[in-house]
């Protein structure tokens, strides 16, 4: 029944977004021999660590049926606050610890999210726009707005802890830090969530249709509240990796970014009315961004290109299967 | 088919004295209702009779004001949707409230799985349950298609399936037959057949009356929050359904035939499209009543959006009052003066959260503007002039169009049309969702526009209403005109055979 090619499998996002990806590295390595080289792969990886961990978050907002744009300031709000405490109180504090105050930081402040979406029922873009400013706005009016360069010795530890290490035939270095383990970790955890449990496929359910997960009985209240918890913590998490991996807590870092983690999503072929996306597809549109931001000079073109390259990307990648299926559709009127 | 042996069988829902008070109305005064076991129930009514109340109370989704209810013989005093769903009453909802991003498997076992209290989702178990019930209901579906793939008649069967897996006893199904064409309609019947001989108890809410009458025993009308009639459905008929509903004779007669001397004012020839409809000609004359009717599939909808440019025709050509009229362009169509009301006036005719002045006001931007800018108090005027003259009963025309029921809805539709002042009137589906006393007043509707000498297409599979309202009916078949037929030489059962041979 279900053949290698079948019809579905091509014209799937996460098909096409593969098929880009392999053409590109096709092009990058006609232009420059040494790209298809482990250093190459393992700057994708260590690239796609934050960026991925957020991706993951969205795409499960999405598939929910909402939007999520304040994760970036939730991730700098947890990330400079967490390092903040533990210069002035903790300095000698292991890495896990700080990484546990961001992720609960990040968690609480997603259940404010929580709050006013599944109990006050508000919009998803609407509630999350306005936390996306208050988050922000509060970092650097009562936190602070100066950039810690002085990290905890323990936070520089962390980012020097490598999982491979070495060298390549033409000499240069390479190297993945642990840090990577933490988006496989979270990638696991989340499809575990999303494919094995019954909260996961009530999630799903919801972004199908609320009205009707609510008359079988699904309590979409709980569900809701849920997934903002899990993505601040998601959130916070991706912040304090993003600060110990540059080895500085800047307040006015990461914001800026939520669009670029939802376009990921986006041509990963989550839809934004809800229902539908994959974790396949998420980590796809990663590497695809990733690449386009990394290698597009190697290609050829000049990096200022590099929003045009990922708009033309999108508005391809999403608009051809929207394209297509509309096609089907008048077809069969 | 014996109908009057309820007694040997259980009662399975008893309700009694039944009051329901909304603040200043009485939804509902001191209702009697019993279902019993395998028993198929009709509960008929027109809109506002409280049938959705009774229905909803029975559901435990509103509390009753006062009156007392059991099933299966347990008496409870509070219902909530989850007692009544886990003693096994499920609602089948009109729009069936499924998950359209998800597999016909997972839809099927969702509800039995939250009953059991998983934490875990087993794809496998999934499958099981899905593929049992499917059994039972004798049907075959693919157990991976995603929902929202699959055609309206099987979205309502995994529906049905989704009540019986999570072992329903009684299944109220909410206009059951209003999306499904004549054939699918008695492969439903079958179906219901089956559960009964299973000890499974329906109730049908129902506008289109007589094909559920023949596998119902009982059918109880309500009218105005009061039962005003109770017996086993075979002493009911359409007629006197209709009588008791509505408290009046509702006559359907035939259609005035048309004048012979009336000029063509609507000419298609050899239209075709690849895949859809071949070689269709007709012509249609002013103040005439053309029906285009044939199981779906059959091309009709698709040759209904052709005329109005929905849709291009690949070949053929449509001349309205001797002059062309663009194929595949419906600005085109609607600035030559043809009118299109869509089937599903939710998704396709209607802004429904606007009033419903706006709804009417729409169509008419154009002709309201002076240098760019609108002239809303003209606008206005003629939105609010069609409301009255088509009689939607509303307390204010500021009111959204969603608050109205399914016939004023219609008559929203039609106004907007109207006030363009049409040549040729499209209307697909006229009365579909619509009670019984609406429908013969948009029959009046229709064959008072026609006397005015506006040239109309009625599209529908409700062979009554094709009788009542057409001069002639074109049969098709596979994207074929296979019939024409003058309406005045046939009866219904001729015309139900040669739309299904």
């Amino acid at each position: 029944m279900k053949k290698l090619f079948s019809k579905e499998f091509l014209t799937r996002n996460e098909t096409l977004v593969g098929v880009v990806i392999i053409a590109f590295c096709i092009l990058a390595s006609f232009a420059d021999a040494n790209f298809m080289s482990i250093p190459t792969l393992t700057d994708l990886m260590r690239g796609g660590i934050v960026l991925g961990i957020f991706a993951v978050a969205a795409m499960l907002v999405l598939v929910s049926g909402g939007i999520d744009v304040s994760f970036t300031a939730v991730a700098v709000f947890a990330m400079y606050t967490t390092t903040l405490f533990l210069i002035n109180y903790a300095p000698d504090m292991p890495w896990y610890f700080a990484f546990a105050i961001s992720i609960i930081i990040g968690a609480g402040l997603g259940a404010i999210n929580g709050v006013f979406i599944a109990w006050f029922g508000l919009p998803t873009l609407i509630v999350t726009l306005g936390t996306l400013s208050i988050y922000r706005g509060f970092v650097l009016t009562f936190v602070g707005s100066k950039l810690i360069s002085n990290l905890p010795p323990d936070m520089r530890g962390f980012s020097r802890l490598m999982m491979v290490r070495g060298t390549n035939a033409d000499g240069s270095f390479y190297s993945l830090p642990w840090a990577f383990a933490a988006l496989v970790g979270v990638v696991v955890l989340t499809w575990f969530i999303l494919q094995r449990t019954m909260l996961g496929r009530a999630i799903f359910a919801i972004g199908g249709s609320v009205e009707s997960a609510r008359r079988i009985g699904i309590n979409v209240r709980a569900v809701q509240f849920f997934i903002y918890i899990y993505v601040g913590a998601l959130s916070g998490l991706a912040g304090i990796i993003h600060a110990s991996m540059s080895r500085v807590a800047n307040p006015f870092d990461l914001v800026g970014l939520e669009l670029s983690v939802i376009a990921a999503v986006v041509l990963g072929g989550a839809r934004l009315i809800g229902g539908h996306g994959t974790l396949t597809g998420t980590i796809l549109g990663v590497s695809l961004i990733i690449l386009v931001r990394n290698s597009l000079i190697v290609i050829g073109i000049p990096s200022t290109w590099q929003s045009v390259a990922i708009g033309a990307l999108i508005l391809l990648g999403t608009g051809l299967p929207a394209w297509q299926a509309k096609r089907a559709a008048a077809r069969a009127a | 088919m014996n109908t009057l042996d309820s007694g040997a069988k259980n009662t399975l829902i008893e309700m009694r004295s039944i009051v329901k008070n909304y603040t200043g109305v009485v939804a509902l005064d001191d209702v009697d209702f019993s279902v019993s076991e395998g028993e198929a129930v009709c509960l008929v009514g027109e809109n506002g009779s409280g049938k959705s109340t009774l229905i909803k109370i029975l559901a435990g989704v509103e509390q009753a004001s006062a009156g007392q209810i059991s099933i299966g013989g347990k008496n409870f005093d509070t219902l909530t949707p989850r007692i009544a769903a886990a003693a096994g009453v499920m609602v089948i909802f009109q729009d069936f409230s499924l998950f359209p991003n998800l597999s016909v498997a997972e839809n099927i076992a969702f509800s039995t799985q939250l009953s059991e209290e998983r934490r875990l989702f087993n794809k496998g178990r999934v499958r099981q349950i899905a593929k049992e019930t499917l059994i039972r209901v004798g049907v075959d579906i693919d157990l991976d298609a995603r929902v929202e793939t699959l055609p309206v008649a099987h979205k309502q069967l995994v529906g049905i399936c989704r009540a019986l897996a999570s072992n329903a006893r009684l299944i109220i199904m909410d206009e059951p037959t209003t999306a499904l064409t004549e054939r699918e309609v008695s492969s439903l019947l079958e179906i219901i057949r089956r559960l009964k001989s299973d000890g499974v108890a329906v109730i049908f809410v129902s506008h289109k009356l007589a094909e559920v009458l023949e596998v119902s025993e009982k059918v109880v009308i309500l009218r105005n929050g009061k039962k005003v009639a109770e017996g086993p459905a075979s002493d009911f008929d359409a007629a006197s359904l209709t009588r008791n509903m509505t408290g009046r004779d509702v006559a359907e007669g035939r259609p005035n035939p048309v004048d012979p001397e009336a000029p063509i004012l609507l000419s298609a020839k050899n239209l075709g499209k690849a895949g859809a409809f071949e070689d269709v000609s007709f012509d249609l004359h002013k103040g005439e009543v053309l029906g285009i009717s044939g199981l779906l599939g059959s091309g009709r909808t698709s040759l209904a959006k052709a005329l109005f440019g929905l849709v291009k025709a690949d070949r053929g050509t449509l001349d309205l009052d001797g002059e062309v009229v663009d194929l595949g362009n419906p600005l085109a169509a609607a600035a030559a003066g043809i009118g299109y009301v869509p089937e599903d006036r939710l998704t396709e005719g209607l802004f429904l959260t606007q009033s419903i002045v706006r709804n009417v006001a729409i169509g008419r931007l154009d002709n309201h503007q002076r240098g760019g800018l609108l002239d809303l108090n003209g606008l206005w005027q003629e939105a609010t002039h069609w409301i009255g003259e088509l009689k939607v009963k509303t307390p204010s025309v500021e009111a959204p169009v969603n608050s109205l029921s399914g016939g004023n809805q219609q008559r929203v539709v039609l106004a907007r049309w109207l006030s363009r002042a049409p040549k040729v009137l499209i209307l697909n589906g006229p009365s579909v969702g619509v009670d019984v006393g609406s429908k013969s007043e948009i029959h009046n509707i229709i064959s008072e526009l026609s006397s005015s000498g506006i040239g109309i297409i009625v599209i529908s599979d409700d062979l009554p209403e094709l009788l009542a309202t057409c001069q002639s009916i074109l049969v098709m078949k596979s994207g074929r005109v296979t019939d024409k037929i003058f309406g005045s030489d046939i009866s219904e059962t001729d015309l139900a055979q040669r739309l299904a041979s």
